[in-house]
């Protein structure tokens, strides 16, 4: 629909039109700003915890377990100069410490989920497979953040959901 | 030709002063729909119902996804 809608204002006489191909659904995905009733859904994005440590492939246990110490999860998540995800050090790889690189160490390929995950459904999932944590990432593979499962149970009980 | 973008460059362009429009139906909208942007259905894209653009400024148009 947006691609006949933007030659349909180029038509009107507009000259400088974009075409966000990707739309509402990739917007939501990312966990960007929207208004609405349908807004205030639990999603992953809004629960997930922001303050998580990264590093990249080449960077040490050393380096990724310093930043933890400092950061609101117990693990790592390995990322490119880009911020995508390429793999995760948990709490167990990272007590191995020392100057072995992160990248031959870590856990490739993460589960992930989009911002607008809804919550009450996640929660239910990673309670049955005894997850306790998940990477939240845009379309593009980008970090958002770490959804923990406790987080978001508490939530869903403040909120009444559970 | 309009020009295809990209989330990333969607932003700058609304940094930067863009209009931005969905033109998904009135009821899609209403429920949420991106922080500043106008409806005007597609369906409805009439001279009268554009009136109020800005020629002077990008607009960058969205619906739901690609498909």
């Amino acid at each position: 629909m947006s691609p006949r809608a933007a030659w349909r204002l180029e038509q009107l006489g507009f000259t400088e039109v974009y075409d966000y191909v990707a739309g509402k659904a990739d917007w939501l995905a990312a966990g960007l700003a929207t208004v609405g009733p349908g807004s205030a859904a639990y999603r992953a994005g809004a629960v997930a915890r922001q303050g998580i440590a990264t590093c990249e492939t080449e960077e040490t246990l050393a380096d990724a377990g310093g930043r933890v110490a400092d950061s609101d999860w117990t693990g790592c998540v390995v990322v490119n100069s880009a911020r995508v995800v390429l793999g995760v050090l948990g709490a167990e790889d990272l007590a191995a410490a020392g100057e072995v690189a992160a990248g031959s160490v870590m856990r490739i390929g993460p589960p992930t989920v989009r911002a607008n995950e809804e919550v009450a459904p996640l929660v239910e999932r990673m309670a049955a497979r005894a997850i306790d944590s998940i990477l939240v990432t845009d379309p593009d593979g980008r970090l958002l953040g770490v959804m923990v499962r406790a987080d978001a149970e508490a939530a869903l009980a403040r909120a009444g959901g559970l | 030709m309009p020009t295809p973008a990209h989330r990333d460059r969607v932003r700058e362009l609304l940094g930067t002063g863009a209009q931005l429009v969905e033109v998904l139906p009135a009821h899609e909208y209403d429920d949420e729909h991106l922080t500043g942007a106008v409806n005007i259905p597609l369906k409805q894209m009439t001279p009268e119902a554009v009136a109020g653009l800005d020629h002077s400024r990008p607009i960058v148009v969205y619906c739901w996804d690609s498909l």
